[in-house]
């Protein structure tokens, strides 16, 4: 390749709100139910049926825009996007094109170099899913389920700010910790609950004005989306390379056979003819409920670092282990505010949590012990009642069952032996049956210590506390 | 008729709608759309520049409902609008998504 080419991205992020009902009926939104068991008159598109706007889709909308630093538009509202296709039973969904609630905002991002940058965010507009399509393995047809018709999203486009697949996923994080914080929605993308469309094109280095973008759809995982992305980079340099044009199209990634192809023939004209939606009446956002929304905002992932360097004085790799996720953040700060040391609890939920989440294969999200089971285990591991090695068989029980550990340990007997006349009887008899492991200490070979240590330990089967039996054999041992 | 429709338009639009014409029903959706654009083109005589475009014919805003489930399992009510059902679903022609 003899020129050097840069790659352009902006984004469209899908997002399926939280709400319990859709956004134009009272039908629920739960996932998963039997095919078509949440549909009614208005979501499957009968004649005659009309659209009632779900108040909360406006206030989580509304409270994504504020948190990314947008224009939240008092006067906004909806439009008709006309296409025809078996998951969309109206032949229209009804988006926002011409006043989306949101605009002109914008997050920071890291990028690969360490450095900051702003990625702008377009618009954020609200909108309906469609249906689901299945394909009949036994039949020449596909079955709809409209279980999904009708779920709220948020459609959040950016501006083509990125530059990497680095960028792409950098911003993604960013989103779907905000939008998690904010509790609009869970973004699992393997769910399909924050969908990402992939808007690319590349141009020499250099270069200000911009190439032919193509669009990738149907990536579902953070790999997918950089695997797409180095694929249709090398792609269009190759039609650029040998001399052809990029088509402005829409493509379809195919994540098992790492390629795309074009979408829709070219047949299928692409013109949605919006309109104003006249089945659904303007929303105004009055100062007041602008300023309830507003202080209904939760702290961000962001304030949250900054309090937690000032606050706690944790440093900066158990921060960003425990705000990743806000369920572990807000077990952090309800442990620490029963009067535990921030440290401590941060090391149990960064070490700990971590390795039984991914032993078990688990979400943070899942984590579902109290706090104050967390604080009880401290204090015990604090006042020595239980030695480390007991509390981590504690914490993993209080992790799957959230057991009461005081009840929990006196019941099967777990506390330390930190009576000094019984251990001092034990390590006697230790020492007498190692002759070989006291010789290597006197002549100064110390690492027999823990082995003397570790026969003391299995003769108290694990309940000594570890402070005591060293503290006890360097006297007998006199050093 | 001042707006002249041509063959490509009523061919484009028939696509859009899904809609397969004969040479006569052509002919006639021709000179019926040159018409309904004869009579939109008269609000262009006006003068409009201080009048805010419409967004509805009522000054009627913020409708909404609470966000609660109301509505249960109806779908043997909806599904009996399926031409064809199949498992509880709306059977199509089969469809690449």
């Amino acid at each position: 390749m003899s020129k050097e080419y840069e790659t352009v991205i902006g984004l469209e992020v899908h997002v399926e709100l939280a709400t319990k009902t859709k956004i134009f009926c009272g039908c629920s939104t739960a996932f998963g139910g039997a095919p078509n068991t949440h549909t009614c008159p208005v979501c499957t598109g009968m004649p005659g049926s009309l659209p009632v706007l779900n108040r909360q889709v406006v206030e989580y909308a509304a409270a994504v825009g504020i948190a990314t630093n947008c224009t939240i538009n008092r006067f906004c509202r909806f439009d008709r996007k006309n296409y025809f296709y078996p998951d969309n039973p109206q032949n229209y969904q009804i988006s926002q094109l011409y006043l989306p609630i949101c605009e002109n905002g914008g997050v920071s991002i890291e990028t690969p170099d360490g450095g900051k940058k702003t990625v702008g965010i377009h618009e954020i507009h609200m909108e309906e899913d469609a249906g689901k399509l299945v394909h009949d393995e036994w039949g020449e047809a596909s079955l709809v389920d409209f279980n999904r018709s009708g779920v709220p999203l948020i459609e959040i486009v950016s501006e083509p700010d990125m530059r990497s697949a680095e960028e792409v996923i950098a911003y993604l994080e960013k989103l779907r910790l905000i939008i998690q914080y904010l509790g609009a929605s869970d973004c699992k993308l393997n769910e399909g609950s924050m969908r990402a469309d992939v808007n690319l094109s590349v141009r020499e280095k250099g270069s200000s004005e911009f190439g032919t973008r193509t669009e990738t759809k149907n990536l579902n995982s953070f790999k997918a989306i950089a695997r797409a992305i180095a694929n249709e980079r090398e792609r269009q340099i190759d039609i650029i390379e040998s001399g052809g044009k990029v088509v402005q199209e829409t493509r379809r990634w195919d994540d098992a056979k790492e390629y795309s192809y074009p979408m829709r023939s070219k047949e299928d004209a692409q013109d949605y003819r919006y309109f104003p939606e006249p089945d659904l009446v303007p929303v105004i956002i009055s100062d007041e409920w602008f300023d309830e929304i507003k202080s209904k905002q939760p702290e961000l992932r962001d304030e949250k670092m900054v309090r937690y360097k000032e606050q706690y004085n944790l440093p900066d790799y158990d921060i960003d282990i425990i705000t990743a996720n806000k369920r572990l953040a807000d077990i952090f700060e309800e442990t620490v505010k029963l009067g535990s040391n921030p440290k401590k609890v941060s090391n149990w939920l960064m070490v700990e949590t971590m390795y039984l989440l991914k032993e078990k294969g688990l979400e943070p999200d899942l984590v579902s012990f109290s706090p104050v089971n967390l604080a009880k285990l401290i204090k015990l591991a604090e006042d020595r009642v239980i030695n480390g090695n007991v509390a981590k068989e504690v914490f993993e029980k209080i992790f799957d069952e959230d057991i009461d550990p005081e009840e929990y340990v006196k019941e099967n007997g777990l506390m330390s032996v930190n009576d000094e006349g019984e251990l001092r009887g034990v390590i006697e008899k230790i020492i007498a049956a190692n002759p070989k492991s006291v010789e290597d200490i006197n002549s100064g070979k110390l690492k027999a210590m823990g082995f003397l240590v570790g026969q003391t330990m299995k003769e108290m089967k694990g309940k000594a506390d570890p402070a005591s039996v060293n503290k006890i054999l360097k006297e007998l041992l006199g050093i | 008729m001042a707006n002249v429709i041509s063959d490509e338009t009523i061919e484009y639009v028939g696509i859009l709608a899904k809609l397969e014409l004969s040479d006569a029903e052509k002919e006639q959706a021709k000179k019926d759309m040159g018409s309904m654009l004869d009579y939109i083109d008269k609000l262009g005589e006006l003068d409009t520049s201080d009048v805010e475009p419409m967004s509805h014919v009522f000054p009627v805003n913020n409708v909404f409902r609470e966000d609660v489930v109301v509505n249960g399992d109806d779908s043997a009510n909806i599904l009996s609008n399926a031409p064809e059902e199949k498992d509880g679903s709306f059977v199509v022609p089969k469809t690449f998504d």
